[in-house]
C-alpha cells in the first residue's frame, strides 16, 4: 500500500532549480531514504511532502491527502523531525513533551515515551544542556507524541558522533518495527545502506537511482576485493584460477585479489586452504553506495 | 483550550527564566520610581497641578513598561523564535497560528500588568501615591495602550528580516519614545518644540491617558488618546497579521 506518492514535482527558488521532475512512491511499513550531497534537493522534497513547501509543479499525495489543502488533517497523522527546528534553550525536557502533547487531539502518554527514548533522567534538564544525541532523541520523541502512521526524519544524524549515530539507527528500526513508515534524508551513504529498505539517490535536484541498496550495488557490477597478508610464496596460478578472479596484485606481504561475483571470497579462501598457505588479516572489500554515487556522477559524495 | 493553557503557562515559565526581559518588565520602572522618588520626594508641585512627582510618575512609567515590552521584548522574542526555528517546530503540529499568537499576547500582557502592579505597590507603600481615579477605568486604558503598542512589536518583527535587525529597530524607536513621550521625563519640563515631537509618538497618548485616568478624568475628555490608540491598534493588527511568518 502506498503512503506517499510524489509525481513529477518541481521547485525553484528564484532562478535556482532545487528539484526537477522528481517522482517516487513510499510503501507502508518501509524505511525509505533519500541520499545525496548537500543542496541536492533532499530537504525541499521532504518538506513538500510535509506541507511546509508548495511545489511549483507536479503532485504530492501523503496518506491520501494533499499536504497543502489538507495540512491540518495531515499534521495530526504524521510526525516530523526537521533539520532546522529548535526548542527554546530554556525549556525543560518534560515541559517540551507535555506542551507538544497538548497540541494533538489524542496523544500517547509522554512519560512512557520519555522513558523509551532514554530521556527519563534528563527530565528536568534544559534543552540547552542536552548533548547532540539527547536533543535528537527529544525531537524524535516530539515527533512520536501523536502515534503517527508516518515519520519524516530530515538529516537525523548530522552532527552526531558515530556511537550516537548507531543508537539513532536502532531507534529508527524500532519505530519501523511498530508498523510505522519512515521517510528519511541523509548525506551519509553508509546510513542509507544500513538503515533503508529502499533508497533514492538525488543529485542536482533529480533522482538518478532508486532501488534497494543491494540492487543498487549489484547493478554496478563493481569489483569485489579480497585482501590478506601472507609470508608464504604465492603459487602463480593457484589463486588466479579461482572462478571470477580477474587480477592478483602483490606488494611485499600484502595480496589483493580482484574479481566479480560474491563467490570469489569462498573461492580464494578454499584455494589458500588447499595449497596450505598461511594467511592473516583476511578481509573483503565490497562496493558500497558511495561507489554507486561515484559511478553515476563521477564525483565523490564527501565533497 | 488545553493547548492554549499549556502554551501560556510554558511561555510564562520561559519569561521568568529570561533575566534581561524580566528586569525590564518588572524591576526597571519600580527602580526608576525609587531613584527619582528619593531625589524629589512626593511633595505637591505647582507644575504638576499640586500633585507630587511620584503621583505623576507612576502613570507615566506605565508607558515606560509598555515601551520596553512592546518595542523590545516582543520584536526580539518573536524574531528570534522565528530565526532559531522554534516557530518552525510549532508549524508542523496541528497548533493554529491564531492560538499561538493569542497565548503569546496574553503572556506579554500578563507580565506587563504584573510590572504595573509592582510599580503601583512601590508608589503606594513607598511614597503614599495619590490616586483619584477608578481602577477599572485605568485597567481599560492600560489594556488599550498596551495592546496598541504590542502590535507594533509584532509588525516590527514581521518586517525585520533577522532578529538582530528587529532588535535594532525596536531599540531605535524605543529610546526616543522613552524620553520624548513623557514616560520618563515629565512633558511639562520639556521645551515646547520637544513636546511637539512627542505629539507624533503613540506612547505619548498612553502616558497622557494614564495620567488623566489617574486623576479621575472622564473618558470623554481623552477622546484624542482613544482615537489615536485605537487607530494604532487596528492598523497594527492588520499589519502584524500580514507580516507574520513562521520562518
Amino acid at each position: 500500500m502506498t503512503v506517499i506518492r510524489v509525481e513529477k514535482i518541481r521547485k525553484t527558488y528564484g532562478k535556482v532549480v532545487a528539484v526537477e521532475d522528481v517522482s517516487f512512491e513510499i510503501r507502508r511499513g518501509e524505511i525509505f531514504g533519500m541520499v545525496g550531497p548537500n543542496g541536492a534537493g533532499k530537504t525541499t522534497t521532504i518538506e513538500c511532502c510535509e506541507g511546509l513547501r508548495r511545489p511549483d509543479g507536479g503532485e504530492v499525495n501523503v496518506l491520501g491527502l494533499d499536504p497543502q489543502a489538507d495540512g491540518n488533517a495531515l499534521r495530526k497523522r504524521i510526525g516530523v523531525q526537521l533539520q532546522s527546528a529548535a526548542l527554546s534553550p530554556r525549556i525543560k525536557v518534560w515541559e517540551a513533551l507535555d506542551l507538544f502533547a497538548s497540541f494533538y487531539p489524542s496523544a500517547v502518554d509522554w512519560k512512557s515515551l520519555m522513558e523509551r527514548m532514554g530521556l527519563a533522567e534528563k527530565r528536568n534538564a534544559y534543552v540547552s544542556g542536552l548533548s547532540g544525541g539527547q536533543r535528537q532523541r527529544l525531537f524524535i520523541a516530539l515527533s512520536l507524541l501523536n502515534d503517527p502512521e508516518l515519520i519524516f526524519l530530515d538529516e537525523l544524524t548530522t552532527g552526531l558522533d558515530p556511537q550516537a549515530r548507531r543508537a539513532m539507527w536502532d531507534l529508527v528500526r524500532d519505530i519501523r518495527e511498530k508498523g510505522k513508515t519512515v521517510f528519511l534524508t541523509t548525506h551519509f551513504m553508509e546510513e542509507a545502506e544500513r538503515l533503508c529498505d529502499r533508497v533514492a539517490i538525488l543529485d542536482h535536484g533529480r533522482i538518478i537511482a532508486l532501488d534497494t541498496p543491494p540492487n543498487l550495488v549489484h547493478g554496478l557490477k563493481a569489483e569485489n576485493r579480497v585482501v590478506f597478508f601472507t609470508d608464504d610464496p604465492l603459487p602463480e596460478d593457484g589463486i588466479r584460477a579461482v572462478p571470477g578472479v580477474v587480477r592478483v596484485d602483490q606488494t611485499a606481504d600484502r595480496v589483493v585479489v580482484c574479481g566479480r561475483g560474491d563467490a570469489i571470497v569462498a573461492g580464494v579462501v578454499n584455494a589458500l586452504g588447499a595449497k596450505g598457505i598461511r594467511y592473516r588479516d583476511l578481509r573483503t572489500e565490497q562496493a558500497t553506495l558511495d561507489d554507486v554515487f561515484l559511478a553515476m556522477t563521477g564525483r565523490e559524495l564527501r565533497d | 483550550m488545553r493547548a492554549l493553557g499549556k502554551l501560556a503557562i510554558t511561555q510564562i515559565k520561559l519569561y521568568l527564566r529570561e533575566p534581561i526581559a524580566l528586569f525590564f518588565t518588572l524591576v526597571y520602572a519600580p527602580m526608576m520610581l525609587v531613584l527619582f522618588g528619593s531625589i524629589y520626594g512626593n511633595e505637591p508641585v505647582e507644575m504638576f497641578g499640586g500633585r507630587g512627582t511620584v503621583d505623576v510618575s507612576v502613570p507615566a512609567y506605565i508607558g515606560l513598561i509598555i515601551i520596553t515590552v512592546g518595542l523590545m521584548s516582543i520584536p526580539i522574542g518573536t524574531a528570534s523564535s522565528r530565526e532559531s526555528g522554534v516557530l518552525r517546530r510549532f508549524r508542523v503540529t496541528p497548533l493554529s497560528p491564531v492560538l499561538y499568537l493569542i497565548a503569546d499576547v496574553a503572556v506579554y500582557f500578563l507580565m506587563t500588568l504584573l510590572g504595573v502592579i509592582l510599580l503601583v505597590l512601590v508608589g503606594t507603600f513607598g511614597y503614599h501615591m495619590q490616586f483619584d481615579g477608578n481602577w477599572i477605568s485605568v485597567l481599560a486604558g492600560f489594556s488599550l495602550g498596551a495592546l496598541a503598542m504590542f502590535t507594533c512589536g509584532y509588525w516590527i518583527a514581521g518586517l525585520a528580516p533577522t532578529a538582530r535587525i528587529a532588535q535594532t529597530v525596536g531599540m531605535v524607536i524605543a529610546f526616543p519614545m522613552m524620553f520624548l513621550s513623557g514616560a520618563t521625563i515629565p512633558l511639562e519640563i520639556l521645551p515646547e518644540s520637544v513636546q511637539a515631537v512627542g505629539k507624533f509618538l503613540p506612547v505619548t497618548y498612553v502616558v497622557t491617558l494614564m495620567q488623566g485616568l489617574w486623576k479621575g478624568d472622564a473618558w470623554n475628555s481623552h477622546g484624542t488618546e482613544v482615537i489615536v490608540l485605537a487607530g494604532v491598534l487596528l492598523a497594527g493588527v492588520v499589519l502584524a497579521a500580514k507580516t507574520f511568518r513562521w520562518e
